[in-house]
């Protein structure tokens, strides 16, 4: 059991312990979707939505799994867990808004590798939070992801329009920029603590 | 004839096991399994650890999905493959775990996001669902071990400069003020970024050559 406030769980989850700027995870559709302010938002709320679900599920499988003493699959059950997670907010983002399907492309299936997801179950697992907390990590987890997308995709914005040398363009000046962003989260360290 | 067969087959698998290691490079070339590559190398021993148990993983997932690749139909292959991997992650969480408890502790969560490693989805998808059992585990061990010279370059450089020390043997002398920002989560970032930076110079230098030759020929 863990006796974290919910308020410190969410700004150690979204600032702090940043997913993707201190934990380096869900890297792929932070530097993928990213270029664009408009579908960095939504596919943060896909993010937000997914973690939500999967969150709410993993609680209710681990207490299944240590009922009948499986540990071992832990791992497997999680990643089924979000593999259909996905695919039902697929088929709901297809019918509501065929547009933004298109927009989010490869990387709304690709939500199912994104290592966040299945690392904010195992974290949670490890950290023994019950089913509020939980939600609440998940919550933390979501909008940290969604901040830094956006935050991103801004700044690439910006730089469409700046001039930089053909060597350091693409993913170089991506990560760069990365640094120095996840630089600028390490102010928050001692927040919340 | 299979004996005049028999050169065309080791060339081409040679090339499997080869392309890997440097032309199609997971890391700098394809830029996949990005997550891992940031998070683990703070040092060069906990770089080392995680492309070997990704290596492993890589090989025998490759192998699983090419023996399976006739009996798995198609709408379900990725689910399957994930499964697959799954397997084996737990497998390699569990085996770190029995050969070394503090390497499992350094690597934390990141054993358990190998399933989640896009690299091998991919080599699943692209590779061993189409090609011979053979074949298809030289390709695993040529991407792992490319993986794993990709994590090395990333945990050298970072811990070189952010301990003073490269698999925890000191290099500098004692009035050596370590760069904390390598080991921190942004050290990650710029190194990657600058190891890519290198890879692009290389790539537009060579494209370069190559005009130049084609224009004096």
């Amino acid at each position: 059991m863990n006796n974290d406030s919910l308020w410190t769980i969410f700004l150690n989850a979204s600032l702090v312990n940043n997913f993707v700027l201190a934990y380096f995870l869900g890297i792929c559709p932070f530097l993928g979707v990213s270029g664009k302010l408009g579908t960095a938002t939504r596919m943060g709320g896909a993010v937000c939505f997914v973690m939500l679900v999967s969150s709410v599920c993993a609680y209710g499988i681990h207490r299944l799994l240590v009922a009948i003493d499986a540990p071992y699959l832990q791992l497997i059950s999680y990643i089924v867990v979000i593999a259909s997670t996905v695919q039902l907010v697929e088929m709901f983002i297809k019918k509501i808004s065929p547009a933004l399907f298109r927009a989010l492309g490869i990387f709304l299936p690709l939500i199912t590798t994104n290592c966040a997801i299945l690392a904010l179950a195992l974290f949670q697992t490890n950290k023994g939070y019950d089913l509020l907390q939980s939600v609440v990590f998940a919550l933390g987890a979501g909008s940290g992801f969604t901040l830094a997308l956006i935050l991103m995709a801004g700044i690439r914005e910006k730089l469409e329009l700046a001039t930089v040398p053909d060597v350091v363009q693409g993913t170089a000046l991506t990560l760069m920029i990365a640094g120095i962003l996840s630089l600028a989260f390490m102010g928050f360290a001692g927040v919340g603590a | 004839m299979p004996g005049s067969e028999q050169p065309v087959i080791r060339a081409s698998s040679t090339d499997d096991f080869i392309k890997g290691l440097w032309r199609e490079n997971p890391v700098f070339v394809q830029v996949l399994g990005m997550c891992p590559v940031l998070a683990v190398t703070n040092s060069g021993i906990n770089a080392l650890a995680m492309g070997l148990a990704t290596t492993f993983v890589l090989v025998l997932s490759n192998a699983l999905v090419s023996m399976l690749r006739h009996f798995i139909p198609r709408q379900v292959r990725i689910a399957t493959f994930i499964l697959i991997i799954a397997t084996f992650v737990t497998v390699v969480d569990y085996l770190i775990q029995a050969i070394s408890l503090d390497l499992h502790r350094a690597l934390g969560a990141f054993i358990s996001l190998i399933v989640v490693n896009c690299l091998i989805l991919g080599r699943a998808e692209a590779f061993a669902s189409k090609h011979s059992v053979g074949r298809s585990i030289l390709d695993g061990l040529g991407m792992g071990l490319g993986f794993t010279l990709a994590l090395l370059c990333l945990g050298g450089v970072r811990e070189i400069l952010g301990s003073g020390s490269l698999f925890g043997v000191a290099l500098f002398p004692a009035g050596f003020q370590p760069w904390i920002v390598m080991i921190l989560p942004s050290g990650g970032f710029f190194t990657l970024g600058l190891w890519l930076l290198l890879f692009n110079h290389l790539k537009r230098r060579r494209l370069a050559q190559g005009l130049v030759r084609e224009v004096a020929s």
